[in-house]
This record gives structure tokens, sequence and C-alpha cells, in this order.
């Protein structure tokens, strides 16, 4: 521990923290423009300037390790004549069109100059012009504005790990551009508009659309992908307007993928907003009385077996848990599935199906082993982590089969599952490496669980694991990587068919069920024939177009709900905004139909829900489920990676305009000689 | 004091000195004006009806910054803005509920590019509530109506701005 002195304050930080640090935590704020936590120190925008006893000009900062003894002051005249000095050539060629630029009102420039500027300005030359780059449909470029942080270009290189962003020509002459003009190849570009302190780099979707100060605030969670980032979702009226980041160290960090950003203009196309019921085979809008009129009577007249639920991919838990209870105690059916394929998932244990090492806990890894799956794409915000473990520890990473650019380089093995056993059977040269690791990670995605030898990778893995000691409580290398919000809540609910086996797929393909009900579930893979399906959700999408009757729901923005992230972790996504039209909550929709069908509600109120659905969980020993592993054999099998549709991987996405337009322009690069 | 007083008194002084003071002012001058028909000057400063104004080239000069918008004490004022098909940014809704306004003339003071100006008109009653409900079109009208008078306005107090 190094002992310094800011402002007669004394203090003690870590070796190898920067003077700003120190200052930091000695309570001084100190403005900056360059310097960002999260990134490299690049030392250039001269904002942090203080004054350092023994030092003839004032220091920078950011740039300067603490160092034992130093005595600092950050509020001296001189440190406030340099800061303006600094603000002033900042300024020089800076346009000040604040009235017009989007990033007014929330602007580090626009506040800094405020608190640390001087009101006017000795510069009487002509300002210097900068054309506008082109950086993709995400990120509109005002480059006259920008003071050259090289925020962008270091996140770009470092974070996202395409280092397409650069700087060309000196001093005045200095550019930040795309080498070519072109998109940027990440999905998690979009990052740089938070991070620029001025208004050079901001968001195309939401161009002049509102002021920061008029939108409402709602910090809320994200369910785009299994990661459950942490946003803040920005509404007008009753608009969502824009999704931001908030900062969760534990689970993303500052960072945000573009999907999770963009999708949200999503929320206002191909919307349900009133219920439809089949007439003539034409779909007609209708009552809310009418639609429970013919969903309860189509029930009752059905054999409840041949009744069966399936639970989307954003469904949040109290819907899942409503659901549950209304076929438990309404129909008195056990066909109530969260899993949309014939998925492999033993929930005996809980950490059979969580990422156990931790979103976190991934980077202090030192051997990763991606098995079936690209987590660029499954979860853009965990792959972030991976690379930033990677570009600290060099650490290995090995994938079965080629999956494409991760941003970080692996080695490749074969991708049969005879790779698999051979790593069981101490045949192949990972094993050794597992073996010596001490903090080894073994990354299962869905497209391994839905092989026909799932059962025989998984449990034989584990078993090889728990023999040599990898899974305990101060480390479990055994990690299965979910892609849907859902996912992990809805095992935690216990919402499997029978024993999670693969029956009612079965009896699905097979026409066997009379009635479906659908809450958001779009990604059914059969052929419809006599069924009656009854689809709850908010989109018009798969599920909608062959539904019978549709009970229009809400989005993750449109009610509170709690959703389990991959991890584990238990989250609460609130409300932000209304649903539209005659739309109603998902959890009232069932419990009104339950009404319908039993002339009694299943809950009083949500708090009631609530309360039972956390009892629920509180209460659900995972030991005591009687989940019979079931016999299996090894069969050779290539693993293929699924490949997902990044930007339209969920309705609200694919309903989302932005979304399409980044798709068009992903698939429109030309492919370089490096593509295969 | 009590003589003074009797001699003031027998003498009518201060009787005659009243009628002397009106007779006077029957050969100055009227005091009031006959309003419907005469008006008063005004102020360039006065605080009337509200009018967008536009460039000499006919372009609108409101860019949708939103600060009269959030500087307005009684939130009179409702805008929504975009980006117009030339990339440029303008308010694709600009309305003052003019029966919320207090006159105080922040948003005015507010304004980097003089688009929203209290011009001199006070002469707008109306006889319906809704015909107060202000909108763009509405606006812009009344700058391009007032637009000699604003401009004349503005110019002679830009010395004290």
């Amino acid at each position: 521990m190094l002992k310094l002195k800011v402002n007669d304050i004394d203090v003690e930080v870590e070796e190898g923290t920067t003077v700003l640090q120190a200052c930091e935590q000695a309570g001084a704020e100190i403005p900056r423009f360059c310097y960002h936590e999260k990134l490299s120190i690049a030392g250039n925008c001269r904002m942090c300037l203080v004054e350092m006893e023994k030092s003839p000009k004032p220091i920078a900062s950011c740039a300067m390790p603490a160092a034992e003894g130093m005595v600092l002051k950050t509020n001296t005249e001189k440190v406030k004549k340099a800061r303006k000095g600094v603000m002033e050539f900042l300024l020089a060629n800076h346009p000040l069109d604040c009235p017009v630029c989007d990033q007014g009102g929330e602007c580090d420039l626009q506040d800094q100059s405020m608190y640390y500027g001087i009101d006017k300005s000795r510069f009487k030359e002509n300002k210097r012009y900068v054309p506008e780059k082109y950086m993709g449909p995400l990120i509109k470029t005002q480059m006259t504005r920008c003071i050259h942080c090289t925020r962008c270009i270091r996140f770009a290189t470092e974070v996202a790990g395409v280092p397409e962003l650069g700087a060309i020509g000196r001093g005045e002459n200095m550019q930040i551009t795309t080498y070519l003009e072109k998109a940027m190849e990440s999905e998690l570009s979009a990052n740089v508009i938070d991070l620029c302190p001025v208004g050079a780099l901001t968001s195309k979707p939401y161009v002049f659309e509102a002021r920061p100060w008029e939108l409402k605030k709602t910090e809320t969670i994200d369910v785009m992908d299994a990661v459950g980032s942490n946003i803040r979702v920005d509404t007008y009226g009753w608009e969502v307007k824009r999704v931001l980041p908030r900062i969760n160290e534990e689970i993303n960090e500052e960072w945000i993928s573009d999907k999770t950003r963009y999708a949200c203009d999503g929320l206002k196309n191909q919307r349900l907003d009133t219920p439809y019921v089949k007439i003539n085979s034409k779909l007609k809008p209708s009552s809310w009385d009418e639609a429970f009129k013919v969903v309860s009577e189509r029930i009752s007249i059905t054999k409840s077996e041949k009744i069966a639920g399936f639970i989307g991919d954003m469904t949040n838990m109290e819907t899942t848990y409503a659901a549950k209870d209304f076929f438990e105690k309404t129909i008195k059916s056990e066909n109530l599935e969260s899993r949309y394929e014939k998925l492999y998932i033993n929930t005996n244990v809980r950490s059979n199906y969580l990422f156990n090492s931790s979103i976190e806990g991934i980077e202090k890894s030192d051997l990763i082993i991606l098995i079936g799956t690209n987590p660029r794409f499954e979860a853009t915000i965990l792959n972030s982590r991976i690379r930033k473990n990677y570009l600290k520890n060099k650490t290995e990473i090995i994938s079965l089969g080629d999956v494409g650019d991760l941003t970080y380089p692996y080695q490749v093995i074969s991708n049969y599952t005879d790779t698999i056993k051979d790593i069981i059977d101490n045949k192949h040269e990972i094993s050794e490496k597992i073996k010596k690791k001490k903090y080894p990670s073994i990354i299962f995605g869905q497209s391994v669980l839905k092989l026909k030898s799932a059962p025989y990778i998984f449990e034989e893995f584990k078993k090889y694991l728990l023999e040599n000691n990898k899974i305990s409580d101060d480390w479990n290398a055994l990690n299965i990587l979910s892609k849907n919000s859902s996912t992990v809540g809805s095992y935690d609910l216990n919402v499997l068919s029978k024993n999670s086996s693969y029956e009612i797929f079965n009896k699905l393909e097979n026409n066997n069920f009379e009635i479906l009900i659908l809450f958001g579930q779009d990604n059914l893979n059969f052929e419809k024939k006599n069924e009656f399906i009854i689809y709850i959700g908010s989109h018009g999408d798969k599920g909608a177009s062959i539904a019978d009757v549709i009970l229009p729901g809400a989005t993750y923005t449109e009610q509170d709900g709690y959703f389990t992230n991959l991890e584990g972790k238990l989250q609460k996504a609130y409300k932000a905004s209304y649903p539209p039209g005659e739309a109603k909550e998902d959890w009232q929709i069932i419990n009104e139909l339950s009404s319908f069908i039993k002339r009694k509600n299943l809950y009083k109120d949500k708090n009631q829900l609530i309360d039972s659905l956390i009892n629920y969980l509180n209460l659900n020993n995972k030991n005591e489920t009687d989940f019979e592993v079931p016999e299996y054999n090894f069969k050779s099998e290539k693993i293929i990676t699924e490949e997902i549709d990044y930007y339209h991987s969920n309705v609200i996405a694919r309903a989302s305009k932005t979304m399409s337009e980044c798709k068009n322009i992903r698939m429109s690069l030309p492919k370089t000689g490096t593509d295969n | 004091m009590s003589l003074i007083r009797f001699f003031k008194t027998v003498f009518m002084i201060d009787f005659l000195t009243g009628l002397i003071m009106a007779i006077k002012e029957i050969f100055k001058p009227k005091k009031t004006i006959n309003y419907p028909f005469e008006k008063g000057s005004i102020s360039p400063r006065a605080r009337g009806e509200h009018a967008l104004r536009r460039y000499p080239n006919g372009e609108e000069r409101c860019i949708a910054c939103k600060l009269c918008e959030a500087v307005c004490p009684a939130q009179a004022i409702t805008i929504e803005s975009s980006e117009r098909e030339d990339g440029s940014r303008k308010t694709t809704r600009y309305d003052i509920d003019m029966l919320k306004c207090i006159y105080c003339g922040l948003c005015e003071q507010s304004c980097p590019v003089d688009a929203i100006v209290q011009g001199p008109n006070f002469e707008f009653a109306t006889e319906t509530r809704e015909e107060l409900y202000y909108n763009k079109e509405k606006l812009l009208e009344n700058g391009d109506r007032w637009e000699n008078i604003l401009a004349a306005n503005i110019n002679a107090d830009s010395s004290h701005r």
C-alpha cells in the first residue's frame, strides 16, 4: 500500500493505481475526457491536470502512477488555470452547436466547460471542419465535434475486438474514422456512443428524437439474451425511446449489446393490441370477453391430457408461474413445457443448468473449452469477458469445431462427440490440460444438449470433472450457456413436462394434442393440423400466424417481471411503459382466463402471485426432485453449433427496423480472403 | 395659523386655486386615448402574443433544441422533433397553450436562434378556449405577419442582450 496526501487528506492506495484514482479515493473530483476505467490509458485530453509537490508543471493525473509520499493538490489556482487553458483549447475547434446536438443535456464537454471552463473564447480564427464518416446504421457521426479523446478507438480495439476504428492525420488534421468507411462488424459497436464524451458519435435511430431531461428513466433488465444485462429504459410518454446500459460489475460491466440497445423500436411495430378470434379461417378482432369465452368453451370440452402449453423465450417468471398454476389447478394437465426443442436437461441440482463459473468468474479462468456454442452471438457480453480474460492472461481457448470469428484466437479441435469421449477417457491431450489447470471452464451450448448422445456427454463429463475435483465449492468448471432469458427461470420453476423427457415433443410432432397454448412461444417446430392454438404474446409473429385465438400480452418493458439470468441471478425488470391498446399484462390474461373457466381467480392480485412465486423458489430444494437420469449410450455424432440469426433472434428484434437494417448490412459485407 | 386659515376660508383661496387649475387643463392636450381606434406606444420589450420567426430565405428558425420547453415555468410549450429529409433538426410539433402561458418571456430569452419571440400584439382574445391552443402553423403565421416589427424590436433591444 502506498501513502499519499491529496488536498491535505491522507489516503492509502494499492500499488499500480494512478494519481487520478488516488484523488478519487480522497474524494477529490478530477475532470476527464479520455480516461475511462474500463479502457487503457491514453493521457491525451490533458483535462485531469493536478499539481504535485516538487513538480514544476501540473501533471496529467490519469497517466501518472501513484507513488509513495506524493503530495497532490487538486484545487489550487494553478490547477484551475491549467484546466481553463485546456478547456479553451478543446473548445477552439468545437463547433458549439449544442442546441442541435443530440448529446446536449448529457454532454461531458458541456458540463465540464460550465464547471471548469471560461465563458469567453479568444480564438478568432476559423474553426476546422471534418467531413462526416459512415459508421453503419447505428452510429451517427458529426466529426467536427470530436475532441480526439480516442475512447472509441480504444473500445473498438480492446473490448469489442474489432480494430476497425482509428485515427488518421496528426495535430489539427487528426480524424477518427473507420478506415474503409464501413459499418463496424461488432455486436458491441454502439457502446462507443455512450463512451463519446461529446456529440461526435450519437445514436442514429434516436437522432433528434428527444432530450435527456424530458425522458422518464426506468432501471430494469434486458431479456434479449440470457445474460440479463442491466439497462435503463428511457420513455417519452408511453413510447420507449432508447435503452442505455447500467453499470453492474458482476454482469455487463458498462456495456450492452447492439440488440439490447436497438431492438427497442420493435416494441412499436407488429404489436398485437386487441384480441383476435379465428372465424371462418380468418382472424377477426374481438373483445376480451368474447375471446375468453371461445377459449374457455374449447378447453372445457377437451380432455386435459390433450392440452399442452409452451413457455416462450422472453416470458417472465410471474407468467411462467401463473401458467404452471393454470395448468396444475385449472386445467389439471402436466403438459407444460419451457423448452422449444428436445434438449437434455438434468434438473436434479440447480448447477446442472447454470453457468456455474459465473460471468465475472470467467475472467479468472485459465482454460476455456467451448463445446457447441458461439458465445459471440449467444451471449455477447459474456464473449467480451472471455476476450478480456484472453487479453489479460493469454488464456488458452479451445473450441470444438470452427465457429467463426470470436474476436479472440482459439484452437479448433475435431467437432465429433468422439473427442469428448476421448477427453473423458483420458486419451486426449486436453484431458491433461483440464487436470493441470486450476480454473478450467467448460462451456456447453444448447447445440450439444440436443444431440442424441447429450445425456452421455453431459453426465459423463460431469462425472469426469467431479473425479478430477473441478466441481467444488471453490470452482465449478461445468457451464451451460442458455440462449434465452426465460430458460433458467423456467427450470427453477420446474416447468418441464414429465421428468424433462421428450414425450411432449413426440406428441406434438404426431399432432396428438387438441389445444396448444403458446405463452409467447414462436419457435416451435411442428406442422399444424387440427390443433386449436391459443397464442398469448405481444407480437404478431410465427406463433400468432398459426393461432386460432390471440390474446395480446405485454413485453418486458410493459410489465414488472422477474428473470433469472444464465448464472442463476434473480433480477427484476420494471415496468417502463404500458401495453398498447387492449393488451394486458400476461399474468392478468392467465388469471382472467382461469376465472372464466373455473369461476375463480388464481390470484387476488399481483402481490399474491409474487409472494407465492418467491415462496416456491425458496422452498424448492432441487436435491429432492425425482429426476432419473435416463439410460444413455454413446453415439458418434458431429457437433454442429447452431447458427443463430443474431439480429433476428426473437420477436422484438424481428419487428425492429434497425435490427433488419443491421442484418442486411452484415449480410452484404464483402467476404474477405480470410473468410474460409 | 388660525388667522391665515380664516382669511383663506373667507376669500375661497383653495377653491379658486382648484378652479384656475381646472381651467388651465381644459386648454392642454388630452392624456387618455380612444382605445380601439387609437393605440398607445409599446416598448420593444413588450411580451405579447408569441410568434415563430423565419430566416429571410423562408427557412424556419426553430431547431427543436427544446430549451424553451424546458425553461417554461408554466409548462405551456410542447415540442416534438425529428430529422427532416435534408438531415436538419426541425420540430414536427410546436404547441403553446396560450391559456397556461404566464407571459414571462423566458422562452424568448432562452432561444439560441431568436425563433420563438413574444411580439407586440396583445389583442388576441378569442371566443373559445380551443382557439388559444396555438400550434406550429399558427405561430409561424404570426411570425410572418409581425416579422417587420419583431425584427425591429430585436434590433432595438440588441445592445442590452
